[in-house]
């Protein structure tokens, strides 16, 4: 009798929430669809028609004038260089940082605090640091020639690219340092002590184990850093202004260039590209890590 | 004897690593507060010396000065940047907080901004949050999906959209333009699921059984067990918007609207001795919120790397 009650209240609960997951997911989902899904259907729109207001659909036209305009292409490269550069070292740095501060280091918290202090700043706050420093007659170049160097012309030239990544290093290093070092914790101890007993070295206990259960972290790392990769635009802006060197000129640079000329197809096609790029590349990514988790 | 020397040697080697270690880290600190330390000791300095030592790169129009700078001597090239003030001053903290108050309108623009999204994202956050880490539903998995696509979209994406849909909406140079989208900001969702999947579900379907509506458990359950969840994402939203540049330039066209931080983006040669106290007065929230708040932005940040 009892046991019939039961069944039928727990039938209830979970026939119920659905109605009431609606409840909960009103608000948010009604605000992102608006300012969101539907924005991006639109936009989408906007890269098949020749103009915005009761334009005719030209399919993938638009999308063929993007891919042959100079800028785009210059942009796409250099947006593609910079990831690539860019990611690697910011990963690389923030294991070894991690790493480093895992065990018992001396004022641990302070270097940790340290670290993750650029995530935390408003980058408002020190771009004009940055600029006086990177300038042509900035501090730097200062430095060079009273070393009886050459000064560069930081910002306005081939090494601009470098100035970038080391702000986006700055800015991201931390991030990753502490996802690193919670993936670091998460590794049980007796993993280690069972590697010692067979023998294993540093070295091997470095290979066999850390770097196995880093594995997911560092996917997730990996993800993370391509994204904030992209998100450099607003420090680059800020430093070098709309029309930065050439060998700055990103992606985001193009977008923001086109919206202000209103120039909405190409902006669009071109958002439109980046969006699915980036959907793709974290399916293939998430796909490769659910291989590789089952494979462990 | 033997393993007593390799115990030395163990030892000093251990001990001779961690200085190493320590010297490196320290190094790297350095280089990791530079701009933050060069920032503060700036803003010590009295608006003339800095104008004067900022005086190689500001670009000025005059042709004619133009001529006279290079033909200053090879110590005035450069602009060095002094450690240590030749004179101490809390002038342009003065005058930015009591002569001029137009910053203080900035800073509060940013403050308008910034508050109402936090707010707004916590308790939009936690009520979609609790729909997808403890109900079971048809659509759960895709919309899940869904909200990490927008999570991951660079705001240039959005952009033309957001921008076609805040003119249609009327809301173009208001802040709610920037107030709105950034609330139903996608990240506060992803990371209140994952504060609340800790949450075992049987708690829930006990709290069931007994007969409470979702909105209580919401409310004397799952909330207290995620409350360095909120206050995590409070920070890290805090920190996000307090840091917005993008949205306030395009949305705001009247310079009186905008934040702090457009403001110092764009700063006048003019305002370039106060720039270094108005910069560090903006970046004083953040860092209270930080040392104030360690622990949980730690644990916000290690969190969203969790798969759930």
């Amino acid at each position: 009798m009892d046991g019939i009650n039961f069944g039928r209240r727990l039938l209830r609960v979970f026939r119920s929430d659905g109605s009431y997951a609606a409840l909960f997911l009103i608000p948010s989902v009604a605000g992102v669809t608006l300012f969101f899904f539907l924005p991006f259907g639109i936009g989408f729109y906007y890269s098949l028609v020749d103009t915005p207001i009761d334009g005719k659909l030209v399919g993938i036209r638009n999308y063929i004038d993007l891919l042959s305009n100079n800028s785009f292409k210059r942009a796409l490269w250099n947006s593609f260089l910079f990831t690539a550069l860019c990611v690697p070292i910011n990963m690389m740095l923030s294991l070894l940082l991690a790493g480093l501060l895992n065990g018992k280091v001396y004022g641990q918290r302070w270097f940790r605090l340290s670290f993750i202090s650029p995530l935390v700043i408003p980058v408002a706050s020190v771009v004009l640091i940055w600029q006086i420093f990177f300038e042509r007659n900035g501090t730097l170049n200062g430095w060079l020639e009273a070393w009886g160097m050459e000064p560069v012309d930081w910002m306005d030239s081939e090494s601009a690219m470098f100035i970038v990544i080391l702000i986006y290093i700055w800015k991201n290093v931390g991030y990753n340092m502490l996802l690193f070092l919670a993936g670091l914790q998460n590794i049980p101890e007796h993993l280690y002590e069972a590697a010692r007993i067979d023998g294993a070295g540093r070295w091997g206990q470095w290979r066999s184990i850390t770097i196995v259960y880093l594995t997911p972290t560092t996917f997730f790392v990996f993800v993370m850093s391509i994204i904030n990769s992209f998100k450099v635009f607003r420090e680059t802006y800020m430093l070098a202004g709309p029309y930065p060197h050439q060998s700055l000129y990103m992606l985001q640079h193009f977008m923001n260039n086109m919206f202000q000329q209103l120039d909405y197809q190409k902006m669009t096609s071109a958002a439109f590209l980046m969006a699915s790029t980036i959907v793709l590349m974290v399916l293939v990514l998430f796909t490769v890590e659910r291989r590789f988790n089952r494979w462990l | 004897m033997k393993s007593g020397g390799i115990m030395l040697r163990g030892k000093f080697g251990s001990k001779l690593y961690k200085g190493v270690l320590t010297a490196f880290l320290a190094l790297l600190v350095v280089v990791f507060v530079f701009p933050i330390v060069m920032t503060t000791i700036h803003s010590f300095k009295t608006p003339s010396e800095i104008k004067s030592e900022m005086k190689p790169i500001i670009k000025s129009s005059d042709e004619e000065e133009q001529n006279n700078q290079q033909s200053i001597g090879e110590e005035n090239k450069y602009v060095q940047l002094k450690l240590i003030p030749s004179k101490a001053t809390l002038n342009a903290y003065y005058d930015i907080l009591l002569a001029q108050p137009q910053f203080l309108m900035l800073f509060w623009n940013s403050m308008r901004l910034t508050a109402p999204i936090v707010a707004g994202q916590v308790i939009l956050s936690v009520l979609a949050a609790y729909a997808f880490s403890q109900l079971r539903f048809r659509l759960r998995e895709p919309l899940f999906f869904a909200y990490i696509v927008v999570m991951l979209m660079p705001f240039q994406v959005t952009l033309v959209p957001n921008y076609i849909m805040a003119n249609s909406l009327g809301l173009l140079n208001s802040e709610w333009s920037i107030i709105l989208p950034g609330m139903f900001n996608a990240f506060g969702v992803f990371l209140m699921r994952q504060f609340m999947q800790v949450v075992p579900y049987s708690y829930i379907e006990a709290a069931r059984m007994d007969g409470a509506g979702h909105l209580r458990i919401l409310l004397t359950i799952v909330l207290p067990m995620c409350r360095s969840g909120i206050a995590a994402l409070a920070v890290l939203a805090f920190i996000d918007n307090w840091n917005m540049v993008e949205q306030p330039l395009i949305f705001l066209k009247d310079a009186i609207k905008q934040p702090l931080s457009v403001y110092l983006a764009y700063i006048s040669e003019d305002d370039i001795g106060l720039a270094f106290a108005a910069s560090v007065i903006y970046m004083l929230p953040a860092i209270l919120l930080m040392l104030h708040a360690e622990k949980e932005l730690v644990e916000g940040v290690q969190l969203s790397g969790v798969k759930g």
